[in-house]
């Protein structure tokens, strides 16, 4: 096992390194800088004071980005590890603040800011009419801080701070027109269900603590590179090694970030936030956080086989079954929520496999078209007046051209259309599953084969019923969006085309920088390898994609949807009547909502009832605090019937105590 | 050297004093409180500056006779335990000063020299070392609360003054008798001496029971916490932060200064039901939050489920230095002692707002509110970081003590740590669910429409908290710097038996 971030780490030279600390430092706190001016000042800079700090914060932060991306993408650097300060410092264990720069940071990091950067722009004219302009894009630029903090952390406990911080603006931002009450309940729902995740997270953080002393990464993937036989009592299971809890439990927080069955139903509740959001937040940035301290620590995950098992089969679980519900979903954005949750599952399911550079791969150019999609989304709904249902749309591709033809690409992107980006990043996954031997590979790489059919049916679906068809809306003509609109989403629209042919190589050729960062053991090379051979012509790739099975699942995908959307348009309600059970499981979402309800918000809002008003109050308070009292008052009237006020009563009482002190002392004391 | 303590003690209480003198004269009340704030703030400079972190014992000390005949003296000292409380005391009364003209409208001179003399008395309570005197300053501090509930709370303000009382009275006596029997004992009252004298097990656990009422009272522990709620909801809004941000402190102290070290052997014996009634405390009291109707009450009972956090970091010291060394038994103590801290700012930071809020709407229904950040938008902004540090957001200060006992105390017992960690969703639950049903959705009342936004001297209160909460979440070693020696030397303490 070579360990690249240790061994080539000495290679970056002093200055150099400074220099680049300082663009990553800018690259993060810009965004901050921005939100604070946007949020605190907005009184004094106005509206396009707001969208034009922001925009130059976070501008900044592409620059930056793409400096560095210069730096660790085509030159020779390999890590950059650094302090910025101790937070915390206990005896001799050490807390942080720091930046660890490597190829996969950077990816991460122009992912990150440009996505940004074009849903900023996006926002300008999509929330033109908004009171909470000012804020909004404050929060925006605050969320790219927090998530910017998160990858560039060095240390368990800053990773941390990011995924709590993008935790908590994604409320923000969910419950943004909180004056919805659907939008305050969602952006609750979606940090509670995170919050459960970021319990198994932090507890990870504290086994990692208890067995390598350190949160830092560098300690960490040291400690790990030597065979580790740590064994952890586990309360009620016993004897576990030390390293699948580890891992378990940092895999529980990715659940809940990258919405994994069965931490998945805050997504879909998340679409309550402005769409720009969901294309920034819940589609290509903090969504994928999981997926990306998954890659991040590979060199952990490598050590414990178990959970790369469930990683797999969780995974491929929602990348099946989730993207079933998108087919019966009529909201336009959450078909595409569905989808992502899909696609999620794909990532997840990737990294399983121990194909990380495949996971990641899938990661950024998800983000691509997953962005144009909700983007494109957005623009269909500001044109149907903030109409989101799908069956009164139709026949809007005269109406909406550009936002038409975008959409389309993203679509074949997602349906991984050869040679459309995501058909790279998809194919690779499927083939890494299929090189996997771990229990469950099997149901896995059925799961995904299956959902490349789903994935063509659904998002085909979407786009003949909002673009195709009759125009159903007769009372007012959509118009096409402002050009502030549109120029993101034909930017984004260039790499959901070409950004798989580009970047295929240098994600699984060996000499690339961001293959040797993320693969690093015996087993990921050797996926690795295997992925290189598969991809080596793109060419060749491509027209043998033709006999490969899941792209031809993926044609029969937009056959289906054509026929029963477009050409013969009373199927889907036969085959709802038809197959009425499944259909009402697919619609009820499996019953994860109503069974959640049931238990947390019903049940426990009666536990919490009992134990405040008959424990708490009655029993506590009421029986024990004041039982005292009244007991008190109660034996202070008895003693009360003593005091008569009659001479001869106390005389007697005299009497008896001194014959009582005589007796004692005779008997006892003597 | 200058008496520093001392003056801190005193300068507030004899300013007490002439504040009531001035009787109506709210002008001079103001500037005269004013003016011994500022003198307090100025005090807490030299504390500061002069503390040597790297030591462990007791610094700026003082020691002069009392009751000789007794063994008594008037010894003063501080270590990097409670220079953060002593400061701490200070900040928050001075935040009660600032905020003062808005909060009463009635008797104000008496409402500022009420909380002068509280505010002696607490640092009294934090730096006295003489058993005794630490005793006369702990009852003491009831007189000024008993007042303040008393003369400014709401409706049902004497029984809720009562109950307070009593029931915290009721646990003093205890304490008083097993002091006493130290002081026999070893001689005298002296804090050393009694930290130095061997005890038998059996003596430990007695004392040990005496001690806890009267601090679990004060904290307050499962299952002696329902004064808490009574007296918060009943109390004014200054009452009610004070006793959040230094009252419970009090009790959580009492522990760390009298429990740990001079019954080493009696807190180890009673370490596992404190362990289990601290959890009680996190997950129960969590839930019976989440559906009260009453904002206060609500709150009353979150500040009760934080304090959980502090009894928590304070016993888990002996499982977790069995299990996982003295190096985490050291980090959940420091945890304990920053959640101290930061509690002031979830808690008393909450109390505070709601006060401010209250003023204008006199309601504390939950219900009766509901899009308030339509209107009040700069105040729903700091009650939103304040509800962020209650709920434990990493770089706000809630964080900071949570993640160090819950990770700490994973070392001794992973279960445990899990069962603490709940608070993680229970207290995001119902922090945030109050949250909303306050802030966000339709403005559904009239009077929730003609209310003003926070501004001048109220808004600087709120933005100082503001900025105390980050600044404790990004730095904390400012907080826990001082106190590593000291830490390190109490879990020694705490560990280091004393029986015969």
């Amino acid at each position: 096992m070579h360990d690249a971030s240790v061994s080539l780490r000495g290679s970056v030279s002093m200055m150099n390194e400074n220099t680049l600390v300082f663009y990553a430092l800018l690259a993060m706190l810009a965004p901050l800088v921005g939100a604070v001016l946007a949020g605190l000042g907005h009184h004094w800079i106005g509206r396009r004071g707001a969208h034009g700090v922001t925009i130059l914060g976070v501008g900044v932060s592409v620059l930056c980005s793409c400096q560095l991306a210069r730096a660790f993408l085509v030159s020779t650097h390999s890590v950059i590890n650094t302090t910025v300060y101790h937070w915390l410092t206990v005896g001799s264990l050490h807390f942080q603040v720091g930046l660890w720069v490597d190829a996969l940071t950077v990816i991460m990091m122009l992912v990150v800011t440009g996505v940004s950067l074009l849903v900023h722009i996006y926002s300008m004219g999509y929330m033109a009419d908004d009171d909470g302009y000012a804020r909004f894009f404050s929060y925006m630029s605050l969320f790219t801080f927090a998530m910017l903090t998160l990858v560039l952390a060095n240390n368990g406990l800053q990773l941390f701070f990011g995924w709590e911080g993008v935790g908590v603006v994604s409320y923000l931002l969910i419950s943004f027109w909180y004056e919805k009450p659907t939008a305050a309940a969602g952006g609750f729902k979606a940090f509670i269900v995170n919050r459960v995740g970021d319990l198994g997270f932090l507890l990870g953080l504290a086994a990692c603590l208890g067995l390598f002393g350190s949160l830092d990464y560098h300690v960490w993937f040291q400690s790990v590179a030597l065979p580790l036989s740590a064994i952890m009592q586990v309360p009620f299971v016993g004897p576990v090694p030390s390293m699948d809890v580890i891992c378990l439990l940092l895999f529980i927080g990715a659940m809940g970030k990258s919405a994994q069955v069965p931490l998945h139903v805050w997504l879909p509740e998340s679409m309550e936030g402005p769409t720009p959001i969901s294309a920034l937040i819940h589609a290509a940035t903090m969504v994928t956080a999981g997926v990306y301290m998954v890659s991040r620590l590979s060199p952990l995950f490598e050590t414990s086989p178990l959970t790369l098992s469930v990683m797999m089969v969780i995974g491929a679980t929602g990348a099946l079954f989730l993207g079933l519900v998108g087919v019966v979903q009529n909201d336009i954005k959450r078909v595409v929520a569905y989808s992502t949750l899909s696609q999620l599952g794909y990532m997840i399911a990737a990294t399983g496999a121990s194909a990380y550079g495949a996971g990641i791969f899938h990661l950024v150019t998800h983000a691509c078209f997953k962005a144009l999609l909700f983007l494109g989304a957005g623009s269909v709904i500001m044109a149907m007046h903030h109409e989101q249902d799908m069956t009164k749309m139709g026949g809007l591709q005269k109406h909406l051209p550009v936002t038409y033809v975008t959409f389309l690409i993203g679509s074949l992107s997602l349906a991984a259309v050869p040679p459309f980006a995501g058909f790279f990043s998809k194919d690779s996954i499927i083939d890494a599953v299929n090189l996997s031997v771990l229990p469950g590979s099997g149901y896995t790489s059925f799961c995904l084969t299956v959902g490349a059919f789903v994935t063509a049916l659904y998002t085909f679906r979407a786009l003949f019923m909002t673009f195709w068809g009759r125009s159903l809306s007769r009372d007012a003509v959509p118009h096409e969006s402002p050009r502030t609109v549109l120029i993101p989403l034909i930017i984004l629209s260039v790499p959901a085309v070409i950004l798989g042919a580009l970047l295929v190589h240098a994600f699984f050729s060996i000499q690339s920088h961001v293959s040797m960062t993320l693969a690093q053991s015996h087993r990921t090379i050797e996926v690795t390898q295997h992925l290189h051979a598969q991809t080596h012509s793109i060419l060749t790739m491509i027209f043998e994609s033709f006999k490969h099975l899941p792209v031809l699942l993926s044609f029969l995908g937009m056959g289906v949807a054509w026929y029963a959307y477009v050409k013969a348009p009373h199927i889907p309600a036969y085959c709802a009547r038809r197959f009425y059970a499944v259909y009402q499981i697919l619609c009820d979402k499996y019953g994860f909502d109503r069974f959640y309800n049931w238990l947390f918000v019903r049940q426990g809002m009666a536990l919490s009832q009992y134990l405040s008003e008959t424990v708490d109050q009655r029993w506590i308070d009421h029986r024990m605090v004041l039982g005292v009292a009244r007991c008190v008052r109660y034996l202070g009237g008895l003693l009360r019937l003593t005091q008569t006020g009659l001479v001869y009563h106390y005389t007697a009482y005299m009497g008896i105590g001194v014959l009582l002190c005589i007796a004692y002392g005779v008997l006892w004391a003597v | 050297m200058m008496p520093y303590l001392s003056l801190l003690i005193w300068i507030p209480l004899f300013g007490a004093m002439a504040v009531a003198a001035c009787q109506d004269n709210d002008r001079w009340a103001l500037r005269l409180a004013g003016g011994v704030t500022v003198l307090s703030l100025a005090l807490c400079g030299p504390l500061i500056h002069g503390f040597q972190s790297d030591l462990s014992g007791f610094q700026f000390q003082e020691l002069s006779g009392w009751i000789p005949a007794w063994g008594a003296h008037y010894a003063l000292g501080i270590d990097g335990l409670t220079l953060p409380l002593v400061v701490l005391t200070v900040v928050t009364h001075a935040l009660i000063v600032l905020t003062a003209q808005r909060l009463v409208k009635t008797q104000i001179s008496q409402y500022l020299a009420v909380f002068l003399a509280l505010q002696g008395v607490t640092i009294g309570v934090f730096t006295a070392l003489d058993t005794l005197l630490f005793y006369c300053f702990w009852e003491g501090m009831l007189i000024p609360m008993y007042l303040c509930i008393g003369i400014w709370g709401g409706e049902s303000r004497s029984y809720a003054s009562m109950k307070f009382f009593l029931y915290t009275f009721l646990g003093s006596a205890l304490l008083l008798i097993s002091l006493i029997y130290i002081a026999f004992q070893a001689n005298g009252f002296d804090w050393h001496a009694a930290v130095a004298q061997p005890l038998s097990l059996t003596a430990q656990k007695w004392l040990f029971c005496g001690f806890l009422f009267a601090f679990a009272v004060k904290v307050p522990m499962w299952p002696v916490h329902t004064w808490l709620p009574d007296a918060h909801t009943e109390a004014p809004a200054a009452g009610s932060v004070v006793l959040a941000a230094l009252m419970l402190k009090v009790g959580a102290y009492g522990f760390f200064r009298f429990c740990l070290p001079i019954l080493p052997d009696g807190s180890r014996f009673f370490a596992g039901p404190m362990l289990a009634l601290s959890l009680i405390a996190i997950v129960y009291i969590g839930l019976v939050a989440l559906t009260q109707k009453d904002m206060k009450r609500l709150i009353a009972y979150s500040s009760v489920a934080h304090m959980g956090f502090v009894t928590l970091g304070c016993f888990s010291v002996y499982l977790i230095a069995y299990q996982g060394g003295e190096l985490f038994a050291q980090m959940a103590m420091e945890g304990a002692l920053i959640q101290m801290v930061a509690h002031a700012f979830g808690s008393g930071a909450m109390f505070l707002a709601f006060g401010l809020l209250y003023t204008q709407y006199h309601t504390r229904l939950i219900e009766r509110f509901g899009g308030l950040a339509k209107v009040m938008p700069v105040f729903a902004a700091c009650f939103m970081i304040f509800a962020l540090t209650n709920v434990g957001l990493p770089g706000t200060a809630g964080f900071v003590g949570e993640f160090m006992v819950i990770v700490s105390l994973f070392q001794g017992h992973a279960g445990l740590a899990l069962c603490a960690g709940l608070t993680l969703v229970i207290g995001a639950a119902y922090t945030l669910w109050m949250f909303r049903r306050v802030f966000y959705g339709p403005v559904q009342h009239e009077a929730v429409m003609a209310l003003q936004d926070v501004r001048g001297l109220e808004c600087l209160a709120l933005l100082i908290l503001v900025a105390m909460i980050f600044m404790l979440g990004l730095f904390p070693e400012i907080v826990l710097g001082p106190a590593h020696a000291t830490s390190a030397h109490l879990v020694q303490m705490a560990l280091k038996s004393k029986l015969v």
